[in-house]
């Protein structure tokens, strides 16, 4: 059988978690390939509307993340997400969405190692949890519109 | 209801207001909203039980406000509306003239939106028993059987936002669902459509939504939409300690935030 | 020509018709509301009720369907997949209304006048409609204002008359009626010509849409629709639910190198219906857009297409989350 490999999709923002990343390169740490990173000017900017759109295209899981508290490069747009996000979790889990596929974090410029480690952890969780198959069956059925 | 009666002629007679939206009678004597603007047509205005629309929906309309200044029949859910519409500017401070009925069926003027705030303290309209069982029920689902009923009551959802259109908080003149080029939220009633559809109404009604359940009530389909709202009133209190239209100054729930908001969740 | 279908035949008739290849729909109870589904078991019929809360128009002009598919090849050639008939199954509709089957009448007046819209001629084509007359009715039907009856056989290819006994009073009305009648000919006795009216639920006249039609010609500028439509709050409950109402949005999903386009419902009570490019909306406000919802079914639509696009169901009366009530609005017109 195939193993299954998640498809995970990062939102992050420019000024910390995609440098951080960018330092989990250049530090030659190794880590899970399955994140595709999407780079936004602030976590302030990751809608709820894009991880809706990701997971309907289908990924398995979603990670965002951006700035610690107090550092965002425009001052407050990460405590304007942090509220964000907790409506979301609240209405989408009321939905029956499962947000054990979607993992938030904090991740700074310097932070390259806890990059590795959230996008493991995200990973580990996602294999363990297998394909998103409810929600993108219910997104293919209008993609394969048969009427 | 004569006092009532009395009372709009006496405003329309000195011009205290422009319009005094209310309830009145169809020709079949159901219930209908009606915009009253000449003092001898008071006499057509009721008021008992069958009176259940929120009228705050009608303060943003374009004809309507082209009367000029209103009074409005307003319930206590019709005052939280008005409180939380000014806090969103989009009525003027004390721009309405609030002619409430308390939860007990007692007719009471409110000169400013102050008056309005002070009452509201008394307490807001409960959420009715039925609701509250059924959002009881969806929280002890199980997250797969969360999906299969909300799945299987959206799917009978042909999109045709008369949800949107009766809440009085719904009031873009473009939402964000007739964006069509490109789309942002699926046009048709496809299953996707449709959940992204509710899911994005009820964010953008969190922490604003007054709770008066106008948007279940007007669904041809019968879907208990309202109980996403509703929830996402409850995150805002529970999380924030939001309550819409308490205030006529409240600053907007999702714009604001707290150094210290609890984020266990976050990594 | 007339026939009689027992009661007791109903139940082989439909099993009938499932082993002949048919896709069936009917009413059936949805846990809230009556509804027009796909059935496969006889038990999940509901033949006691009045109308359901949509119209049958779902079925030849679905709430979403594909117009065409394309495709870029690796040379980026495009492939073209068209709208064909075939992907349309054979389909009978059973117990739908009579209003319901000329409010179909009038959506193939709109999507046949000149050029023939294709994905609606192929489910029109391919479908039969077995009406049940109406032998009750509610406070918001006024079919007899509209020019039909609770036995209006128009736009039916068999309608069924309950009489005695639940038994029916079968009309065989066109081709494709004789051709159901044909394949289950055991089950259709012969039955004498009988007055069926009076079987027919008693439907008082309000108006005459006649005389409504005359009477728009003169109130384009008349105060009456800002007066009807102060409370409307413009959704789009009336139209959808509205068996002549024939709005549609054509849109584009665009998957990179793939992708398809497709109609969808909309409705000429929204807002944002006739909004232009460059932001100028010539039908600003709400009242605008009653008068051309009425417009459109009483005056433009019996002008242009011979037909009213009314037929009385009184659907949208029954949905309307502020109780508009057109019947009442017709009344007011037809008195001005
Ligand atoms: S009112 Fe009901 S059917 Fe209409 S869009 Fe809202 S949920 Fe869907
Ligand atoms: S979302 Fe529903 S309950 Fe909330 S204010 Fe709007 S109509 Fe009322
Ligand atoms: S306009 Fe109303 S009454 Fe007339 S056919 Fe349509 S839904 Fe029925
Ligand atoms: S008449 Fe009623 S159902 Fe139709 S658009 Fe107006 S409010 Fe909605």
């Amino acid at each position: 059988m195939e193993v299954f490999e998640p498809k995970i999709v990062a939102f992050v923002c420019n000024w910390c978690t995609y440098a951080g990343a960018d330092l989990t390169g250049t530090s030659r740490i190794k880590y899970a390939t399955n994140v595709k990173i999407i780079r936004f000017p602030c976590t302030g900017r990751i809608d709820f509307m894009l991880l809706m759109k990701a997971l309907s295209n289908g990924a398995d899981g979603i990670i965002v993340s951006g700035c610690h508290p107090n550092d965002c490069h425009y001052t407050s747009g990460n405590f304007h997400a942090r509220r964000r996000w907790m409506m979301f979790r609240g209405v989408a889990s009321y939905l029956g969405i499962d947000l054990r596929r979607i993992t938030f974090s904090w991740v700074s410029a310097a932070e390259g190692a806890k990059w590795a480690e959230v996008v493991n952890k995200a990973t580990d969780e996602i294999t363990k949890l297998g394909p998103n198959e409810a929600y993108v069956k219910t997104a293919k059925k209008f993609q394969s519109m048969d009427n | 209801m004569e006092e009532l009666r009395n009372r709009a002629k006496q405003l329309l007679e000195a011009k205290t207001v422009d319009v005094v939206i209310g309830y009145g009678e169809t020709l079949n004597n159901k219930i209908k909203a009606v915009f009253i603007r000449k003092p001898e047509d008071a006499v057509k205005l009721v008021y008992d039980e069958r009176c259940t629309q929120n009228l705050g929906v009608y303060l943003t309309k374009h004809e309507v406000k082209h009367f000029g200044k209103p009074a409005i029949v307003a319930s206590v859910s019709t005052m939280r509306t008005v409180l939380q519409l000014c806090s969103e500017k989009q009525v003027k401070d004390d721009g309405v003239l609030v002619l409430g009925v308390t939860l007990e069926g007692k007719f009471l003027e409110f000169p400013t939106f102050k008056t309005v705030e002070t009452f509201m303290e008394k307490g807001v309209q409960p959420i009715p028993a039925k609701d509250l069982e059924l959002m009881a029920k969806i929280e002890t689902m199980s997250l797969d059987e969360r999906w299969a009923f909300w799945q299987e009551e959206l799917q009978k959802c042909t999109k045709c936002y008369a949800c949107r259109a009766s809440c009085p908080m719904c009031y873009c003149n473009r939402c964000m669902v007739d964006y069509n080029q490109p789309q942002w939220i699926s046009v048709p009633s496809t299953e996707i459509g449709n959940l992204e559809w509710h899911l994005m109404r009820a964010m953008h009604l969190a922490g604003r939504c007054v709770n008066c359940g106008e948007c279940g009530r007007a669904c041809p389909q019968e879907i208990p939409i309202h109980l996403l709202t509703f929830k996402a009133s409850e995150e805002a209190q529970n999380q924030f300690g939001a309550v819409a239209g308490l205030s006529s100054t409240m600053p907007s729930t999702l714009s604001s935030w707290k150094p210290n908001d609890k984020e266990n969740f976050i990594q | 020509m007339i026939k009689l279908l027992k009661k007791s035949s109903f139940e082989i008739f439909f099993k009938n018709l499932q082993t002949q290849g048919k896709t069936i729909y009917a009413p059936k109870n949805n846990g809230k509301k009556i509804e027009f589904s796909k059935i496969d078991n006889f038990a999940d019929i509901v033949f006691d009720y009045i109308k359901s809360n949509q119209s049958t128009k779902e079925i030849v002009f679905p709430r979403y369907h594909k117009v065409f598919r394309y495709t870029k090849q690796a040379d980026d050639t495009v492939v073209l997949q068209d709208f064909s008939a075939d992907s349309v199954p054979e389909t009978v509709v059973i117990g739908q209304r009579p209003c319901d089957a000329v409010g179909i009448l009038a959506l193939k007046a709109i999507f046949e006048t000149d050029i023939a819209d294709k994905p609606f001629t192929a489910r029109f084509n391919k479908t039969s409609f077995i009406t049940i007359s109406c032998t009750k009715s509610d406070e918001n039907c006024f079919c007899t204002s509209s020019g039909l009856n609770p036995g209006s056989t128009e736009g039916s290819d068999i309608l069924l008359t309950p009489i005695e006994n639940g038994d029916y009073y079968a009309e065989i009305l066109t081709e494709k009626g004789t051709k159901i009648l044909e394949a289950n000919a055991s089950l259709f006795e012969d039955s004498p010509e009988i007055d069926k009216n009076k079987y027919l639920a008693k439907v008082e006249v309000r108006f005459d849409n006649k005389i409504i039609h005359e009477k728009l010609n003169t109130i384009f500028d008349h105060e009456t629709w800002v007066e009807q439509s102060l409370q409307c709050i413009g959704c789009g409950a009336c139209a959808y639910v509205c068996p002549a109402c024939a709005c549609f949005d054509i849109l584009d999903e665009d998957n990179g190198r793939s992708g398809f386009r497709y109609k969808c419902w909309d409705s000429c009570g929204f807002g944002n219906f006739t909004i232009h490019t460059s932001g100028h909306n010539p039908r600003e406000v709400q009242s605008q857009r009653w008068r051309q919802r009425i417009y459109h079914k009483f005056s433009y639509m019996p002008k242009r297409e011979h037909v009213f696009g009314c037929v009385g169901c009184g659907r949208c009366t029954d949905v309307c989350p502020v109780n508009m009530n057109i019947m009442e609005h017709l009344q007011t017109i037809n008195a001005l």
